[in-house]
């Protein structure tokens, strides 16, 4: 189903002309926001818009969807005691009336009153506590456990598979079902208690793993997930499986973002389709587009003032399987960064759309200080040529990835810059998908450089470092260990103030740099389109659609 | 006759479990883990794993695995996707559709293929034999998406006559396009296929026995040529029907239609055994089906064919 390579690259030089020749029009640039505008007050009370999605690779449990296609649902659905500007990213209190930290291992959370689920009972503490206990419960097998791993009594409740999922010994049944760590003070305030402190916990609970749960959940679950009942803006209507699935504005909503447009339809659809869809104006909106219009930068004259490049929390980077004996001499890897030049690659293949990178997060994390890689990340010929000539490597150097979703082109500009800098032969070595690397990369047989990225789950610098940085994190797939480094990182997450905690994650950057078991290259904003009936059209840092602003015309 | 057909229709059911069994397996052999990718970017925690194996019975070896998924099956339950989806509505959600479109891709073969093909058969060389032959040819050499994207193109996006894409009620006026990008492969074999009947008919004994009986040239034709020359394309008809569902994936991709070739298209992407088996054991039906169907046609046809 998907578009063959020689399509695109023969768009490439068709459209390049057409950017060469519309280029003498002058920058377009500076000019009002695209897609702004009031909306139709009455329209949006009638028009049901149409989002891209994908099928949710599992029921909408918000503590089980870890994948963007659930995610989005499952954020329109729910709100917790945080959220997130859509704008900024900066974490703001939304059904939390006051979350302060009362110890330094403990947190007191005062809820609003009058929140409902769509059912109309009243969201309460308990809801929290059940929510947060069931997901941490390991026999419900819920992907989002790990979340709650700082909580007191978490290891009570979760119980480590003995010998990995594939053996068939079962893991324990744990000795708890509750963490005792989560105390109910009334119906409107309960507290939070960790083993260490944790002070950045406050602003990772706007993420989908931390939403309440009706009763009605723990009632039955089986029926609740035939019609899912949350908290958020937008109450489940109902869905058509692989194919699409409504939701509607919930009157009854008490937070401030309040949406403005009555229904929503996410249309789970192949990409190229969605595409061609949203420019004939039969979709409304896609958050990303896909490769084909991405690919010299098609979208700009196929969709002139609707569709925009926007920043989002995800970074592009390469990197290295340091369990490959091959690739543990660290000057190589020093080598290899101060080879590519960040500048000329991202000039020539995004246009300038995407920014190179000086550390392991990006800016649009509150508190994140930049530069921490500092000399690594610059291009300096000179200095990897020292680096490399000292780490004696021969042979050529590889890099791997699916060659679709436009990764071709980037890579081979950075190989060209690594053989120009370098004169050792440098070549790209494409697996026809994604999945086929993601096997190589998970059974850890991956011998060559990889593309690696990473979407953050929630606006916290620790959610880039933590999970692929640390030993043994969620996603370290390439085997990196350091114990300074994961010593740092727990000094960070035991930080009694968010401050201390942003400059020890800072500091723990610095270490990670010193060692490069993976490349920063760029940030890698999402270009998203959409018809012309929308206006106010604005995408989030986790790359969703922000529906509480969208309007139609 | 009856008899004929129940000995057909026994002989579905071997062709049933084989077939299903070897589409099961098949499923089950392509390398990869079900688990790549379900939790985005990063490996699924060991507890989550555990608990969707011993859900989805993934421990068994895959002849237990078949015969718990065939039990469940028998009762009319198609089981469920990784989302807990039931995989029985996807089904009936997309069958019609593909249908739908199926119907109007042989519609459009069978009307104008078969039309074309009679006109040059019966004029033998020529301006129009010349130009349905070029033309067919190349509708063969061209394949399916690239017709696609060259209609959605032209139509969709210049001449802004259609939109580009089908919603998802799917309704008919919408299918016409993509059931025309679908059916044009086919409808040059059908074309090239009656022509050649035709003209090998045309010099047949029987041919000559009408035409010295001094019956009227609409009856030769009509009746003694078309009838004789009808088999090949029948079967060649028949058999494009279950193609034509099940085959449509660029098609339905191209048009963002939601049918059973997108289906099989995502269950086997995300390793979803139950969902492309569930379809294959409907097309399979289909094809048996249809085929015995087209095998009672020859003797409706051809009375020298008997079901004795």
């Amino acid at each position: 189903m998907r578009r063959p390579r020689w399509l695109a690259a023969g768009v490439i030089p068709l459209t390049a002309a057409l950017a060469i020749t519309s280029c003498s029009s002058g920058d377009e640039g500076g000019g009002e926001e695209p897609g702004a505008g009031a909306g139709d007050p009455a329209k949006n009370e009638s028009v049901e818009i149409t989002v891209f999605g994908s099928e949710p690779s599992r029921p909408l449990v918000p503590g089980d969807t870890s994948e963007t296609g659930g995610g989005k649902i499952v954020d329109a659905l729910f709100t917790g005691l945080m959220d997130y500007d859509p704008v900024s990213g900066e974490a703001r209190e939304a059904h939390a009336e006051s979350f302060e930290l009362t110890s330094p291992t403990e947190y007191t959370v005062k809820l609003k009153k009058g929140w409902t689920f769509h059912d109309g009972t009243e969201v309460k503490a308990h809801n929290y506590i059940d929510a947060w206990n069931y997901t941490a419960y390991s026999p419900n097998g819920q992907q989002h456990a790990s979340f709650m791993t700082q909580i007191k009594g978490f290891a009570d409740v979760h119980t480590p598979d003995p010998d990995g999922p594939d053996a068939p010994q079962q893991p324990a049944t744990p000795k708890a079902k509750e963490m005792s760590g989560l105390v109910e003070v009334n119906d409107y305030e309960f507290k939070i208690q960790f083993t260490e402190p944790h002070a950045i916990f406050k602003v990772k609970t706007g993420y989908a793993a931390f939403m309440p749960m009706p009763d009605s959940f723990f009632a039955d679950p089986e029926t609740w997930k035939k019609t899912p009942v949350g908290n958020g803006a937008f109450k489940y209507v109902a869905r058509v499986p692989d194919q699409e699935l409504q939701i509607e504005r919930f009157d009854e909503y008490e937070g401030a973002d309040k949406p403005k447009i009555k229904k929503v339809k996410f249309v789970f659809t192949d990409a190229d389709a969605a595409y061609a869809a949203v420019k004939g104006n039969q979709l409304d909106f896609m958050d990303t587009a896909p490769p084909q219009a991405i690919a010299g930068n098609v979208w700009e004259t196929d969709l002139p003032g609707r569709a925009k490049a926007y920043p989002v929390m995800a970074v592009q980077t390469m990197s290295f399987p340091v369990y490959d004996p091959k690739y543990q001499n660290v000057d190589f890897r020093h080598a290899v960064s101060m080879a590519i030049d960040r500048e000329a690659v991202t000039k020539t293949i995004f246009e300038g759309n995407r920014e190179p990178l000086s550390g392991y997060g990006m800016d649009l994390v509150p508190g994140y200080e930049d530069g921490a890689c500092g000399k690594w990340c610059e291009f300096n010929p000179d200095e990897a040529k020292k680096l490399f000539a000292k780490s004696g490597w021969t042979g050529p150097i590889q890099i791997t990835s699916n060659a679709d979703n436009g990764h071709k082109e980037w890579i081979e500009a950075v190989c060209g810059s690594i053989q120009e800098t370098l004169g050792v032969e440098c070549t790209f070595e494409p697996v026809p998908q994604f999945s086929q690397v993601r096997q190589a990369i998970e059974a850890r047989e991956m011998d060559q450089l990889y593309r690696s990225g990473w979407l953050a789950d929630y606006p916290l610098i620790e959610n880039f470092l933590n999970p692929i940085y640390r030993t043994g994190g969620s996603s370290n797939d390439n085997g990196y260990s350091n114990p300074e480094v994961d010593a740092k990182l727990a000094a960070a997450d035991k930080a009694e103030t968010e401050e201390e905690a942003y400059q020890l994650y800072h500091e723990a950057e610095e270490l990670i740099a010193e060692d490069m078991p993976a490349v920063p290259l760029w940030n890698t904003p999402s270009i998203s389109c959409w018809s012309e009936r929308l206006t106010n059209v604005r995408l989030t840092p986790k790359r969703e659609l922000d529906l509480s602003y969208v309007e139609v015309k | 006759m009856g008899r004929y057909v129940l000995r057909r229709l026994l002989q579905l059911i071997p062709v049933f479990v084989g077939t299903t069994f070897l589409i099961y397996f098949l499923v089950w052999a392509v390398p990869g883990d079900p688990f790549t990718g379900m939790c985005g970017e990063r490996p699924c925690p060991p507890q989550f794993v555990a608990a969707m194996t011993d859900k989805y019975n993934l421990d068994d070896n895959v002849v237990v695995q078949y015969l718990k998924y065939m039990g469940t099956l028998l009762t009319g339950d198609f089981g469920q996707t990784y989302a807990e989806q039931p995989i029985g509505d996807m089904i009936a959600n997309a069958a019609p559709v593909s249908v739908r479109l199926a119907v109007i891709a042989v519609i459009i073969e069978a009307v104008i293929g078969v039309t074309a093909g009679i006109l040059t058969g019966l004029r033998g060389r020529g301006f129009l034999d010349n130009l349905v032959l070029v033309s067919t040819l190349f509708l063969i050499a061209i394949p399916t998406f690239v017709t696609g994207f060259v209609i959605q193109i032209v139509l969709g996006f210049q001449l802004e006559i259609l939109t580009p894409t089908v919603s998802t009620e799917a309704k008919w006026s919408e299918l016409i396009i993509p059931g025309f990008v679908l059916g044009s492969l086919s409808m040059a074999y059908v074309s090239r296929l009656t022509r050649a009947s035709i003209s090998e008919n045309r010099r047949a004994d029987f041919m000559r026995t009408a035409l010295a009986k001094g019956q009227p040239k609409s009856r030769i034709v009509g009746v003694h040529l078309l009838r004789n020359s009808a088999i090949p394309v029948i079967t060649f008809l028949g058999t494009d029907i279950g193609n034509l569902m099940g085959g449509a994936i660029v098609t339905e991709g191209i048009f963002g239609i939601h049918g059973i070739g997108k289906l099989i298209f995502d269950g086997i992407n995300d390793k979803q055994g139950a969902i492309v088996t569930g379809v294959v054991v409907l097309l399979v039906l289909v094809f048996l089906l249809v085929n015995l169907i087209i095998d009672l046609m020859y003797a409706v046809l051809d009375p020298r064919i008997r079901y004795d």
